[in-house]
C-alpha cells in the first residue's frame, strides 16, 4: 500500500473537521474521495501534505509514519498537491511557477524531460511560458497548478477539486489528463464534488460525510449505489 | 542650478531610504510584518563598520561588505528568536514584539557603548567637486552609485535565482509554496538576510556621510523608510525604491525652501495623505481572483 490513513482526527480549534477517517491508496490507482462541501476533504489532504497536524491517528506512506513530518520532507518523499482553488503564484511567470514545483529536485538530468513532459501534456503552458501566471484563464491556471505539482515528480499526486469552477469543456479535459497521469505511473488521490466524473475514472472511491467515511467501494459500485445516486449524483 | 543641487542631495539621501525601505517591504511581503527593528539593524551595521575600520583598519569597501554580512546574520537571528516562535500568532502580537526588539537593540547598544554620538572614521576622504555653483561630494556619488548597484543586484537575485523566486512564491501564497516543497522557514530567513544586508550597507554609508553614529540613529530613518515603503506600495519592491527616492527628494526640497523644522513633519504628512487617498501606495493595485 502506498498510502494508509488510519483513524485520523483533525480539529480546527474546537471544531472537529475529520472524525476518525481511515482509507488507503494502492500504487497505480486513482482513488476518489467524494463528499459535500465542508465534509472535511481538504482538511484530510492538508494533513497528508503536512501543513496541518492531526489530533490523533496515523498516516503511513510506504509503510512509514509521516503525520509529523515537515511539508518539504513529504514533497521530497514523493507526495505533491494541487490545492483547491489552484493557488498558482501570481506575479511569477508560467515557467517560474513550474520551476517552483521543481524546487526540491536534485536529479537535474531528469528535470529537462519532465519540463518537456509537462509542456507536451499542457501545450498552452508552453505557449504562455513567459506570461504572468495570473493572466491565464481559470482552466489554464488549473493546468498550471497540475503541471507545477507534477514538476515535483510525485509518486502520489493529491488533487483537491480540480474541476471546481471550470467550464464543461475544461472539466472533460482535466479528467482525461488525470487518467493519463495515472497511465504514466503516478498514483492519484482525487477529491471532488463532481462525484459522477470522479467515480467514473476511479479504481476505488470513498464517500465522506461530516468528517467520517460512510461508504466505500470500486468506482463503479459507488456510481451504482442508490445512496450515492441520491445524495451526490442528483437522483 | 539650485534645483539641480537639491536634486543631487535628495537622491543621495533618498537612496539610503530606498535601501532601508526595501528591507521593510520584503519582510512585509513575506510575513506581513512591519519590522520596526529594521532601523536598528541599520544602526548595528554602522557600528560594525565603525569597529571594523577603527579596530581592524579595514578599508571602506571591506567594512561595507563585512557590515552587510554581519547585518544579514543579525536579521536571521532576530527573525529566528523573536518572530518565528510567533508565526501563528495574531499580527499585532508580532508587531509589538518587533517594537520590543527595537527597544532592546537601541537600549542594549546605549548601555554597552554609551548613547553619545561618536565620529565615524573617515575611511574615505571626502572631496567636494564644484561645477559652477553646483557642489557634489565623492561620498554622495558613492552612496548613490552603490545603492543603485545594490538595488540592481537585489533585483537580479529576486528575479533570477531559485531562492529569489521562492521568496516571491512564498510572498504570494505560502501555503501553496509548502504544498510543492518550498521550505518556507528558509525562505523567510533568506528574506531577512537580504533586507538586513541592505540596511547594513546603508548604515555604513550614512556613517561616512554624516560622520556620526549613535545607538538611536536608526529611529528616524527607520520610520521614514517605512513611510517610503508604504508610499511606494508596501510589499512591492520597485515601490520601495521609488518611495525612498521620493521621500529623500521631498525632505531635501522642504529643507531647501527654508522649512528645515518641518522636514520630518512633511514626511509624516505624506504618510497621512497616502493612507487617505491611495492606501495601496503609488504602485499598488488591488487584484482580483480569477475563476
Ligand atoms: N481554517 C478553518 N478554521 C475553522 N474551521 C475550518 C477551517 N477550514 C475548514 N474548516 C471547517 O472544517 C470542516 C471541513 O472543511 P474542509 O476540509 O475544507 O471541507 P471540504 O474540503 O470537504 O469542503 C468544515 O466544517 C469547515 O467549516
Ligand atoms: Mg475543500
Amino acid at each position: 500500500m502506498l498510502l494508509q490513513v488510519e483513524d485520523l482526527f483533525v480539529n480546527y480549534g474546537v471544531i472537529q473537521a475529520v472524525k476518525g477517517v481511515s482509507f488507503n491508496v494502492n500504487e497505480g490507482e486513482i482513488v476518489s474521495l467524494i463528499g459535500a462541501n465542508g465534509a472535511g476533504k481538504s482538511t484530510i489532504l492538508h494533513t497528508i501534505s503536512g501543513i496541518m497536524r492531526p489530533k490523533s491517528g496515523r498516516i503511513l506512506y510506504n509503510g512509514k509514519e509521516i503525520q509529523k513530518e515537515k511539508s518539504q520532507k513529504i514533497v521530497s518523499g514523493g507526495i505533491s498537491q494541487v490545492p483547491e482553488g489552484r493557488h498558482i503564484f501570481a506575479g511569477l511567470s508560467v515557467l517560474e511557477n513550474l520551476q517552483m514545483g521543481a524546487f526540491l529536485r536534485k536529479d537535474k538530468s531528469q528535470l529537462k524531460k519532465d519540463y518537456d513532459n509537462v509542456f507536451e501534456r499542457f501545450p498552452v503552458l508552453q505557449e504562455r511560458k513567459n506570461q504572468d501566471a495570473a493572466t491565464l484563464s481559470g482552466g489554464e491556471q488549473q493546468m498550471l497548478a497540475m503541471g507545477r505539482a507534477l514538476m515535483a515528480a510525485p509518486k502520489l499526486l493529491l488533487l483537491d477539486e480540480p474541476s471546481m469552477g471550470l467550464a464543461p469543456i475544461f472539466i472533460n479535459e482535466i479528467f482525461d489528463i488525470i487518467e493519463s497521469i495515472k497511465k504514466q505511473g503516478t498514483t492519484v488521490l482525487l477529491i471532488e464534488q463532481n462525484a459522477a466524473k470522479a467515480l467514473s475514472i476511479a479504481d476505488r472511491g470513498y464517500v465522506l460525510s461530516v468528517g467520517k467515511i460512510v461508504l466505500s467501494g470500486t468506482g463503479q459500485e459507488l456510481l451504482n449505489n442508490a445512496e450515492v445516486k441520491k445524495a451526490y449524483l442528483g437522483g | 542650478m539650485q534645483i539641480l543641487q537639491q536634486l543631487i542631495n535628495g537622491l543621495s539621501l533618498g537612496s539610503i531610504y530606498a535601501l532601508l525601505a526595501l528591507g521593510y517591504t520584503m519582510v512585509y511581503g513575506i510575513i506581513k510584518l512591519i519590522n520596526f527593528a529594521h532601523g536598528d539593524v541599520y544602526m548595528l551595521g554602522a557600528f560594525w563598520g565603525y569597529y571594523m575600520i577603527n579596530t581592524f583598519h579595514v578599508g571602506f569597501w571591506t567594512a561595507l561588505i563585512l557590515s552587510m554580512i554581519f547585518c544579514a546574520i543579525i536579521g536571521v537571528i532576530v527573525e529566528f528568536l523573536a518572530y518565528r516562535p510567533l508565526r501563528d500568532s495574531p499580527r499585532i502580537v508580532v508587531l509589538i514584539t518587533a517594537i520590543g526588539v527595537s527597544f532592546l537593540l537601541e537600549n542594549g547598544m546605549s548601555y554597552l557603548f554609551s548613547s553619545s554620538p561618536r565620529d565615524f572614521p573617515q575611511a574615505m576622504v571626502m572631496h567636494r567637486y564644484h561645477l559652477g555653483s553646483l557642489s557634489i561630494s565623492n561620498v554622495q556619488v558613492l552612496i548613490l552609485v552603490t545603492s543603485i548597484v545594490l538595488m540592481i543586484l537585489l533585483q537580479l537575485i529576486i528575479k533570477r535565482t531559485r531562492m529569489g523566486k521562492a521568496m516571491r512564491a512564498v510572498s504570494v501564497d505560502p501555503e501553496a509554496a509548502q504544498l510543492i516543497g518550498i521550505n518556507v522557514d528558509h525562505t523567510i530567513s533568506f528574506t531577512f538576510a537580504l533586507g538586513s544586508a541592505l540596511a547594513g550597507a546603508a548604515g555604513v554609508m550614512i556613517g561616512l556621510y554624516y560622520n556620526s553614529i549613535d545607538p538611536l540613529m536608526g529611529m528616524t530613518p527607520g520610520i521614514k523608510a517605512f513611510v517610503a515603503a508604504v508610499l511606494g506600495g508596501i510589499g512591492l519592491i520597485p515601490g520601495a525604491a521609488l518611495g525612498g527616492f521620493v521621500i529623500g527628494l521631498v525632505e531635501t526640497a522642504v529643507q531647501a525652501m527654508g522649512f528645515s523644522a518641518f522636514r520630518d513633519a512633511a514626511v509624516y504628512g505624506i504618510l497621512i495623505v497616502i493612507l487617505i487617498i491611495r492606501p495601496a501606495g503609488i504602485l499598488g493595485k488591488t487584484t482580483r481572483e480569477k475563476v
